[in-house]
């Protein structure tokens, strides 16, 4: 998918981004103008209040939700203007997503939730040597044949992680992954998040209220109504 | 490799489409039972129509008659419309006939009727009743019942009956003989204001091998009247000769669709509902409007096949209990109508599902995935 794309363009380019949500007769304007380039490799934490636009920026990073105007481009590809398959192919390949909640399908095991994603990229489920080294990481070897209910918090955003990057996607988008966590786990979470991107060149944007977390990034990128103010 | 891939793919998706129906076992229990109810009422009808239509075949066989003159304008299954008796004396004088006897045909209501018989040439013809029980017609107001009649209304020889009129039980004989009540003729005619007057005449040749000629000439002879060989009489009991009865069967299908297809929508639009957060899941990892559609008519597909599974088991039950309460009614298992039947509720179940479907399909991710 992106190795077609030179590894001295950032991976991903944002210019003027804007996003207008239209809630009935009135117009939420929850991006005023992004601009924000990162590098291929880069582990960057976003901040800023709550509702400063941080996850409005991830759902379109992540195709989940359309750009109104500007430019984004994720490794080469111009996500304005795509249409709606197109965005459900990126999501398959390009961007893996970690959420606050975890979001397994409670009725399959950690290592089906894994494997699913798998499957709805068409991938086979035999992994590659690669992805074996991840679940070393993860350090969930044992436990993965427990449904969601069986993990712990901490478990189980290991395994929402380990699915989010099964298909090698570009970029990894992580809002808030420890904000339902406690400090030992987060810690596990963090440390895993910081494995993958210096073990594996992992490019990672992460969602954060939390300045100790915020210290795992190379880079902060902080938010405040719908800009990226520095 | 790719072999490998779409197996294990298929056992995944299996796998969560299972997992989703245990998850919630009784929607799951109640949506295949309902959808089974439909099969089963199919099958209930086909069976009971082959069922009966088969044993009236048998019974008409079971006279040994070769030959039957029914009324002008009569279909095949109203037996009791009505001749002047004197066409009994006019088959008789034709060559090769041996025997001939006519019939009266006292409906009664609730599908059962008496059949007025002269009992010794019906006795000629069909080789004689045996009896099980007391014995031959002596007085006016005497009845002969079948086993499966007795069996079914727990009557012995020497009972008296009411069947709108009262009626002595003089003996019980065995079943497969043309009616499950017999009456002498003279006295059944005049119970009921039909004096001089049959509904089926049952003719025995010499030999068989002059039946076409026999019914070739009775044609001529009786014109307008139906005048069929025994064969070609039960060939033509069956639910395509009888419009009504055809009707009916289409009616219950179209039912079964339309039941079908709500039980599935009501079940699957809750499920949909249930599992917003699921669905988004899965579109937040790629997965296309197709995926999603194919989760929920795959686990459509289970419904129905547990439905038509359950709805087969249940035919037997409610064989047992035609035997036991309407024995005179006997309910085949017709085997060829269980892929019909399981057809008939897949297709409902999978109309059923394509609303909740395609609202699952074009669901909103974000929401699914932000909000709680
Ligand atoms: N689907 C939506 N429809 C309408 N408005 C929305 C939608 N999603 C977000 N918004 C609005 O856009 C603005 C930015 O919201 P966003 O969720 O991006 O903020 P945030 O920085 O992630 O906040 P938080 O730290 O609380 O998660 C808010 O005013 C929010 O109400
Ligand atoms: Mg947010």
């Amino acid at each position: 998918m992106t190795s077609g794309f030179p590894a001295s363009e950032p991976m991903i380019e944002i210019r003027n981004l804007h996003k207008t949500y239209r809630l009935g007769e009135i117009d939420v304007h929850a991006l005023r103008g992004v601009n924000l380039s990162v590098a291929r490799g880069e582990f960057l934490a976003v901040v800023g209040p709550s509702g400063s636009g941080k996850s409005t920026l991830f759902h379109i990073l992540g195709g989940l939700t359309p750009p109104t105007s500007g430019t984004v481009h994720i490794g080469g590809q111009d996500l304005l203007g795509m249409t709606d398959a197109q965005r459900t192919d990126m999501r398959k390949s390009t961007v893996g997503f970690v959420f606050q909640k975890y979001n397994l399908l409670p009725t399959l095991s950690a290592a089906d939730n894994i494997a699913i994603a798998r499957d709805i990229a068409k991938k086979p489920r035999e992994t590659d040597p690669a992805f074996d080294q991840i679940l070393d990481l993860l350090g969930l070897k044992g436990r993965l044949h427990h449904k969601p209910r069986a993990l712990s918090g901490g478990e189980q955003q290991r395994v929402a992680i380990a699915r989010a990057i099964v298909n090698h996607p570009a970029i990894l988008l992580a809002d808030e992954p420890t904000g339902n966590l406690d400090t030992e786990n987060s810690t596990a979470v963090l440390g895993l998040l910081r494995d993958l991107n210096t073990r594996l060149g992992q490019t990672i944007l992460m969602i954060t209220h939390n300045p100790e977390a915020a210290a795992y990034g190379h880079r902060i990128a902080k938010m405040r109504d719908g800009r990226v103010v520095e | 490799m790719a072999r490998t891939r779409g197996c294990y793919t298929r056992a995944l998706i299996h796998r969560l489409v299972l997992e989703n129906l245990k998850h919630r076992p009784v929607r799951t229990l109640l949506s295949a039972t309902a959808i089974g109810v439909q099969v089963t009422m199919i099958l209930t009808l086909v069976g009971v129509s082959q069922g009966v239509l088969g044993d009236i075949a048998a019974r008409s066989r079971g006279t040994g008659a070769d030959i039957l003159v029914r009324p002008p304008g009569s279909s095949v299954l109203a037996f009791s419309g009505d001749m002047p008796q004197g066409i009994v004396g006019l088959v008789r004088k034709e060559p090769h006939v041996v025997m001939a006897t006519g019939t009266k045909v006292q409906s009664i209501g609730n599908f059962d009727s008496i059949t007025g018989i002269n009992l010794e040439e019906f006795n000629a013809i069909s080789g004689g009743l045996r009896y099980l029980e007391g014995g031959p017609l002596q007085g006016p107001d005497d009845l002969l019942i079948d086993d499966v009649y007795a069996g079914a209304h727990k009557l012995h020889a020497g009972d008296s009956l009411d069947l709108g009129l009262q009626w002595r039980i003089a003996g019980v004989v065995e079943s497969g003989k043309l009616s499950h009540i017999f009456a002498g003729i003279a006295s059944l005619q005049d119970k009921y204001s039909a004096k001089d007057k049959v509904s089926v005449i049952y003719v025995k040749l010499d030999d068989p091998k002059n039946l076409a000629a026999v019914i070739d000439s009775l044609k001529v002879k009786l014109e307008d009247y139906k005048v069929f060989s025994v064969d070609e009489f039960v060939s033509l009991i069956s639910v395509d000769s009888i419009p009504i009865l055809k009707r009916f069967t289409n009616v219950v299908i179209g039912l079964a669709v339309i039941v079908g297809f709500l039980v599935v929508f009501l079940s699957m639009y809750t499920a949909v509902l249930e599992r917003t957060r699921e669905i988004g899941i899965l579109k937040a990892l790629g997965a296309s409007p197709g995926y999603i559609m194919a989760i929920l008519l795959r686990e459509t597909f289970f419904l129905a096949v547990a439905g038509a599974i359950a709805g087969v088991l249940m035919s037997f039950g409610t064989q047992w209990i035609m035997r036991v309460f309407v024995p005179t009614m006997p309910m085949l298992i017709v085997y060829a109508w269980w892929p019909w039947a399981a057809l008939i509720a897949l297709t409902g179940s999978l109309i059923g599902a394509i609303y909740p479907g395609l609202k699952a399909a074009r669901q909103d991710a974000i929401e699914a995935l932000v909000y709680d």
